[in-house]
């Protein structure tokens, strides 16, 4: 059993000003297993997985890899000693050419022997069944091609510990499904994978083991088939999961009673083709569809996020014009945008900062809101939406995802929006805030404001939303609503066919 | 793409300005020429050409005195037919002075922009029987292929305007020395006597230092002296702005300065503003590199002259407050 | 525990410890050299005087110019090259005015510095029309000013270095009859209130810095990006002239060739030293107008030390690439380190005992 064990850390410390990331964590990968590392956000999984790579020097503790005691100095020295890293944001260069990619930064010589590199690229490309060849330019692939090929020129540097870090957020099932079958190769070959995943299907779907960490500490490691899901969701939030319970949607022939907030007649932007769309008062409904199928586009365009080119919108019954998103806030719109890292946070400005950003552009740029106003309605959305934050001067950029989506639900929630649009607002963040998330949703939505949610997880959606619109190729091909409303039809219609 | 687009804009906009900038400056040197070409078309056949090739007038006070001064002199009233070109650039120069030679002038008067590459030109005008002057600056080339060159001696200069310190008879003197942009000309020529002064003893060096022509930072050093505590009576400032900042500094210590006061202020170039501050005895001296050379060559012009030796040095200026009067002002002063 | 503050000046740690050990340097070398004294300039006001006057006053474009730059840099993550060559433009437009008139009164001097703000401005929007709207770099965008912009001051003097003579300008550059200050000192107390008024009443701060750290993000939360980088230059414009103003007052005389002369990159370091990242984003105009102080006494220094002036740039680059260096966020980063194994090591000691 001990020659099993291809990597051991053992009683890891990690300390950061202020905070203690990790505290005595241990954590033990075997040959040939799929080594699931679960926690919510800010449990220290990155840390860790730093801590293993090189980016971080651990303040106490040991690592041994193939019972032989290391020290890792940089990320470049990990690689040496065989553990590599596949991040969730593809690190190669898309401008230049899958072999290239896999050979760069470690050429054996000045000369880069082109031929030389394709052949070998294409050798272990069709080893590990990839579909690309050497010569192709990496840009040209997919997503889940270029995490493969990033995975490939890991495999090739003969790596023993291979670490996932969300590697299917951005792709989709059939995908997905192409990368699990490259990890159970890998497995099979005796690679030893850490699987850092928000997703638990998907950790049930391939992995062996799951080590749960909570708070910077560990919780346990636990076989795959001995922790049901559910307890799985517990061991990380640190509670019994009872909240599905209290969600209560609104009837949606209540909802149909009331009167319209926003209506979108021919509606298209540069990124978006033309569209109707409506929403009333108090009603939550959401945007179906693959990625790419155009549900972001459209939301972008009703916040006047990209170029409007033309459409009539009525806001209360009233035409207004919407081309800017000074003009939609003006209107009592909101929008959470997709990408919270480009389109949300300003890392470095303190949370009070991030927070009445929205309220101020508002309220327009000569009347600023005075320092103890902002202060009061930071402290106040930091209690409400129990943001975990040292203080609301710490810049935002240095909170875990889940608090920065968090700040970012402040910001407009504290322009008293008339109609929230959401898109993705739970995406890679914890269970615990992902169902926070949802109930302030409805509970927006009780109070009469309208929302627009839009999730990868179908599941969130049914929860939350009482009419589903489905989108495929850039159109609207169906709505859902009432006893439409579950995951057979929603598949149906995404799917299309004879429907 | 978007960066390479991007790159092209600012390339294509900063061309564009440059252009721009370029072509308004040559067209005032153009027009310049063709309107006095076209003037001699009438009455060719009596007037003198002469062809000058320059420095812009924009490239200092000096300059445009300079070419203030050949208008004057090679005017048609006094009998000549008066073509100049500008520039700061030696090739475009010598394409100039090419254009001259085949338009056919006279007489073809140059102040190279720099001191080689000349040769061929000069041979052409010999072989086309122009007879060319240098003025203000030499060229490397043999002396048979110019009649003469009118030229300043920089170090004179400085010579002349330390012989009227030692003149002033001083009980001591200790020289706050401002120098301008360390390797010109004039900083050579007017650093030299005075340096010859600091090595014989005769004169004290409480500080030298450039200030680059700026004005501002004369100011600056010597207001450092004086926060020093150290004692000076005599302040040489390499040009007159320099001065100025220097008197400044002065001022606002409550120095006096001048005749009559503490510090002597020496000053350069004889700007008409800085002559005026002599006048009214602000300052002491002010001392003149000679931008004023048209008359002398067109002397040897009119009475077809030769000269004993083919470099004449150009007589320097220096003015002492005591003397000075406002029709010097009027006569030898730089600028309004 | 006097460890621990170390960090507690933030942004502003390193510009504070430079003036810190420039002050101790000179009064180790000549513990006179602060003092100042109070003497009768040739006007006949009593005034002050000393190598600290001297260093204050004396940066006070710098000052002007680097509050301005700061906002720039934050803006835009670029800086402008230019405000020497504009600083030119507005100095000459300001004596042309008010060597139009005959006399020269409170007015004219009012006026002549309003019309210098106004092309100064209008200078400004175009470098930020450039840099805001065609998304050129600012360095860029801001060579072409750098290279024509000192031509067309000559232009506006009509070749000449023209000289002003008046009581008001004297009182500008120099001292206001009474007052024992140095007017620019004065002036750049009122434009640093200003900025404060500036913050304190509009957004600005707010919007520049979202518009600098994350311009998508700030676009989506309906900030116009593009009028907060115009607004940006168009504020430094107001700078410049005022920088420009004060230059030409000190000595009443235009000099376009020299007025300002390699100021840019003097700005554009005590942005930098001030703490400011030169990529935009978070900024404090404080920081930088101490870093100018440090230029400033730094020049002063070396003046004083008789070192010739053509090695002070080689001895100022040697202290300002220390001064970077330690600011370095690798360095900071070590330091940090050492700072907590020396805590770590006396809380070991405490225990020990």
């Amino acid at each position: 059993m001990p020659n099993d064990e291809l990597l051991k850390m053992r009683h890891i410390e990690k300390r950061f000003p202020g905070v203690l990331a990790l505290h005595n964590v241990d954590f033990t990968l075997r040959k040939g297993e799929i080594h699931a590392l679960m926690g919510e956000n800010g449990a220290g999984k990155s840390t860790l997985i730093k801590v293993l790579t090189g980016v971080y020097q651990m303040e106490d503790g040991e690592i041994t890899l193939e019972d032989k005691a290391v020290v890792i100095h940089s990320p470049q020295d990990a690689a040496n000693k065989g553990i590599s890293t596949v991040y969730q944001e593809i690190t190669l260069c898309p401008n230049l050419t899958v072999a290239e990619n896999m050979y760069i930064g470690r050429e054996d010589s000045v000369w880069i022997k082109h031929k030389d590199y394709e052949k070998k690229a294409n050798e272990i490309l069709n080893k590990l069944g990839i579909p690309a060849r050497g010569t192709q330019m990496l840009g040209s692939c997919s997503l889940a091609v270029q995490q493969m090929v990033a995975i490939a020129r890991a495999v090739d540097m003969k790596c023993k510990v291979l670490i996932l870090d969300e590697p299917t957020s951005s792709l989709d099932d059939k995908e997905v499904n192409m990368l699990f079958d490259l990890m159970r190769d890998l497995k099979a070959q005796g690679v030893g994978i850490i699987f850092v995943t928000h997703f638990l299907e998907q950790v049930y779907e391939v992995s062996d083991r799951i080590t749960v960490l909570r708070n910077g500490e560990l919780v346990g490691e636990y076989l795959c088939e001995e922790l049901p899901q559910v307890e799985l969701v517990a061991k990380m939030m640190g509670k019994e999961l009872d909240e599905l319970s209290d969600f209560e949607k609104s009837e949606s022939s209540k909802v149909n009673e009331k009167e319209v907030f926003y209506e979108a007649k021919d509606l298209s932007s540069s990124e978006a083709l033309a569209f109707d769309f409506q929403i009333r008062k108090g009603e939550v409904n959401g945007f179906t569809g693959l990625l790419g199928s155009g549900r972001s586009e459209s939301v972008r365009a009703i916040f006047g996020a990209d170029k409007v080119t033309g459409g009539h919108i009525k806001v209360n019954g009233k035409d207004v014009k919407i081309t800017k998103p000074v003009e939609a806030m003006k209107n009592g719109i909101g929008y959470l945008a997709e990408d919270r890292k480009r389109d949300g946070i300003i890392a470095e400005l303190s949370v009070r900062e991030n927070i009445i950003l929205a309220l101020q552009v508002m309220n327009g740029f000569f009347k600023p809101i005075s320092r103890s106003e902002a202060e009061s309605f930071a402290d106040e959305y930091i209690k409400v939406l129990n943001i975990k934050t040292a203080s609301r001067e710490t810049p935002v950029g240095s909170l875990s995802g889940g608090n920065q989506q968090k700040v970012i639900l402040a910001r407009w929630l504290l322009t008293h929006p008339d109609y929230l649009i959401l898109d993705e607002p739970t995406r890679g963040i914890d269970v615990g805030t992902k169902l926070e998330i949802q109930k302030l949703v409805l509970k927006l939505a009780s109070e009469g404001v309208s929302v627009t949610f839009i999730s990868s997880e179908v599941e969130e959606m049914l929860r939350t939303c009482s009419r589903l619109i489905v989108m495929r190729d850039r159109h609207i091909v169906g709505e859902l609503t009432g006893s439409q409303l579950n995951q057979a039809e929603v598949m149906k219609t995404i799917a299309g066919g004879e429907g | 793409m978007k960066r390479l687009s991007m790159l092209l804009a600012t390339v294509l906009v900063l061309s564009l300005v440059l252009c721009a900038c370029g072509s308004s400056a040559s067209k005032g040197s153009g027009s310049g020429s063709s309107d006095n070409a076209a003037a001699p078309a009438k009455s060719s056949s009596e007037l003198i050409k002469v062809g000058v090739v320059n420095n812009p007038p924009s490239e200092s006070g000096y300059r445009e005195a300079n070419v203030k001064d050949m208008e004057a002199v090679f005017s048609k009233d006094n009998g000549y037919d008066l073509k100049t070109a500008y520039s700061l650039k030696n090739d475009e120069q010598l394409q100039a002075a090419q254009g001259f030679i085949t338009e056919g002038v006279d007489y073809l008067l140059i102040s190279a922009a720099e001191t080689t590459g000349w040769d061929e030109v000069l041979k052409k005008a010999q072989e086309a029987g122009i007879k060319v002057y240098l003025f203000d600056r030499m060229i490397d080339v043999d002396e048979s292929l110019y009649e003469a060159a009118v030229v300043s001696d920089m170090a004179k200069e400085g010579e002349t305007a330390v012989n009227w310190l030692l003149d002033q008879n001083l009980s001591e003197y200790k020289v706050i020395h401002i120098q301008g942009a360390m390797g010109s000309d004039a900083q050579i020529g007017r650093t030299g006597a005075l340096d010859a002064q600091f090595a014989s003893g005769k004169m004290t060096k409480v500080v030298q230092q450039t200030a680059t022509w700026d004005e501002a930072e004369a100011k600056k050093i010597v207001e450092s002296v004086i926060n020093s505590g150290e004692d000076f009576n005599v302040i040489y400032a390499e040009n007159d702005g320099m001065a100025k900042g220097a008197v400044a500094a002065l001022d606002e210590a409550g120095i006096t300065h001048g005749v009559d006061g503490k510090v002597v202020v020496m000053g350069f170039d004889c700007n008409k503003w800085a002559l005026r501050e002599l006048l009214s005895g602000a300052w002491n001296y002010d001392g003149q590199c000679s931008p004023f050379q048209a008359g002398v060559i067109s002397d040897l012009i009119k009475n077809n002259k030769t000269p004993a030796s083919k470099k004449i040095i150009n007589e320097e200026k220096g003015f002492d407050a005591k003397t000075l009067t406002q029709s010097d002002i009027d006569t030898y002063g730089l600028g309004e | 525990m006097k460890l621990k503050k170390f960090n507690g000046l933030g942004q502003l740690t390193i510009p504070v410890i430079a003036i810190a050990l420039l002050v101790i340097f000179n009064l180790i070398r000549d513990p006179g050299f602060f003092s100042i004294g109070i003497m009768h300039n040739n006007d006949g006001n009593v005034v002050l005087a000393g190598n600290l006057i001297s260093i204050i006053n004396g940066a006070s474009e710098l000052a002007v110019l680097a509050m301005g730059m700061t906002l720039v840099t934050a803006a835009c993550g670029g800086q402008d090259i230019s405000v020497g060559a504009a600083a030119a433009i507005a100095g000459s437009v300001f004596v042309k005015v008010l060597k139009s008139g005959n006399s020269i009164s409170g007015g004219t001097v009012l006026l002549a510095f309003l019309l210098a703000c106004i092309v100064a401005m209008i200078f400004g929007s175009f470098n930020g029309t450039l840099v805001a709207v065609f998304k050129i770099q600012p360095m860029i965008a801001t060579l072409i000013l750098y290279t024509c912009g000192r031509s067309i001051a000559y232009w506006i003097n009509g070749g000449a270095t023209p000289t002003v003579n008046s009581p008001i300008i004297n009182a500008i550059g120099s001292f206001i009859p009474g007052v024992p200050i140095p007017t620019p000192v004065l002036i750049v107390v009122c434009m640093a209130i200003i900025f404060k008024l500036l913050f304190k009443f509009t957004s600005l701060e707010l919007f520049t810095q979202s518009v600098g750290i994350n311009g998508s993000a700030a676009r989506l939360n309906g900030i116009n990006a593009t009028f907060i980088k115009l607004l940006s230059f168009i504020i430094l414009g107001v700078c410049v002239a005022v920088a420009g103003s004060i230059g030409v007052s000190r000595l009443g005389l235009i000099n376009h060739e020299t007025l300002l002369i390699d100021i840019e990159m003097d700005t554009i370091l005590a942005v930098a030293i001030g703490g400011n990242s030169l990529g935009g984003g978070k900024f404090k105009i404080s920081g930088s107008i101490i870093g100018a102080y440090v230029i400033q006494m730094l020049t002063i220094t070396l003046y004083a030390m008789k070192v010739s002036s053509t090695d002070v740039k080689a001895y100022k680059a040697i202290v300002i690439i220390l001064l970077v260096v330690i600011g370095s966020p690798v360095v900071k980063k070590w330091f940090n380190k050492v700072i907590d194994r020396m805590k770590n090591k006396s809380v070991a000691a405490q225990k020990g005992v």
